[in-house]
């Protein structure tokens, strides 16, 4: 807060980019880090590596959050990006058998082009972003994005949103239970290379544990 | 704190996306470069309701509402992969080509070898 009150106090004066205030500087530096462990994470052959640094990049952007005074985003941030979010993706990963350590056909073919578009998109929208903004100063006074504000909001004039959400969130659970459901009947195919005929007791429980498998 | 900051970092990260989307293999890093984009957008609403002092603080209830909409997608997304390996056997997006028009890629190649033939000189 006293780092806030004098920001506050010395900024009208100094507002250039050559004399940043310590929010900024703290700014600066873990946007740094959130950009590389974003690269990393974009860039890694090891696939379980790039969800780690995935891991990296949405801690940092959840202190961002608190450094721009949104605090109850910033810990929504945490619970749900770093919760429950990349959890999933590590389970998909793995469920999905990816391979662990180097896999060199990580990249697809076209990546020189995606590095293309990416690198025109970053200088397009960078020029564009500093030509607009380059003197606009943002206030940051404390408490504008506390929990009491921020649900005070919510629940007064975007409750009708909050709803709907909550009904797509309901969708999204069903769809996603409907999806994953095994969709077959009580005998599976065989797997090629696996041998079922003739064992009837072996059989019916190696028939039986990849639909379990399956279903969780 | 300047607006430039906040606005600066969330094209670079956009982009960091955009360059993960297109150029990743395996579609769960896919999904993951999807929330990548999904987070830089949250940053641009977070800074300019900073910016802007919105008194409903529609910058912030709209965060929130994309990252519910992105925990949403991340688990039909998965779903939809699971249910693709579990069909198919790969995750790959680029052996994902059941729905390619093979009658027209034929036609196609057949004609630009055709063309070429016509068009220069045959070795």
């Amino acid at each position: 807060m006293s780092i806030l009150a004098a920001a506050g106090s010395l900024a009208p004066a100094t507002r250039g980019f050559l004399s940043p205030t310590g929010v900024e500087i703290v700014f600066v530096l873990v946007g740094l880090a959130v950009l590389g462990a974003a690269v990393i994470s974009v860039g890694t052959k090891q696939l379980v590596h790039a969800a780690l640094w995935l891991v990296v990049a949405l801690g940092g952007l959840a202190i961002e959050f608190l450094l721009l005074t949104a605090e109850f985003v910033a810990w929504v941030q945490v619970l749900i990006y770093l919760g429950s979010v990349v959890v999933l993706v590590l389970f998909g990963l793995m469920l999905t058998k990816a391979p662990i350590g180097r896999s060199p056909d990580a990249d697809s073919g076209n990546r020189w082009v995606a590095l293309l578009v990416a690198l025109a998109a970053a200088g397009t929208l960078v020029t564009l972003v500093v030509d607009a903004f380059r003197t606009s100063w943002i206030d940051l006074g404390s408490g504008g994005g506390s929990a009491s504000v921020t649900g005070a909001s919510l629940f007064r004039t975007w409750v009708l949103p909050f709803e709907a959400l909550s009904v797509l969130l309901l969708a999204a659970l069903v769809g996603a239970i409907v999806l994953s459901r095994s969709r077959q009947a009580a005998v599976p195919k065989p797997r090629p290379g696996k041998l079922r005929a003739g064992k009837p007791v072996g059989a019916a429980r190696a028939a039986k544990s990849p639909s379990s498998e399956r279903e969780s | 704190m300047h607006l430039a900051y906040p606005a600066v970092l969330a094209a670079l990260l956009f982009s960091v996306g955009v360059y993960g989307v297109l150029a990743r293999r395996n579609a769960v890093l896919v999904l993951m470069s999807v929330e990548l984009m999904l987070n830089a957008v949250n940053l641009n609403l977070v800074a300019f309701d900073a910016w802007l002092r919105d008194a409903l603080h529609a910058g912030q209830a709209l965060t929130l509402f994309t990252i519910t909409i992105a925990a949403a997608e991340i688990g039909l997304g998965l779903a939809i992969v699971l249910l693709v390996f579990r069909t198919r056997g790969t995750p790959d997006i680029d052996r994902l080509t059941a729905l390619g028009d093979r009658v027209a890629e034929r036609q196609n190649s057949a004609d630009d070898t055709a063309d070429a033939s016509k068009g220069q000189a045959v070795s």
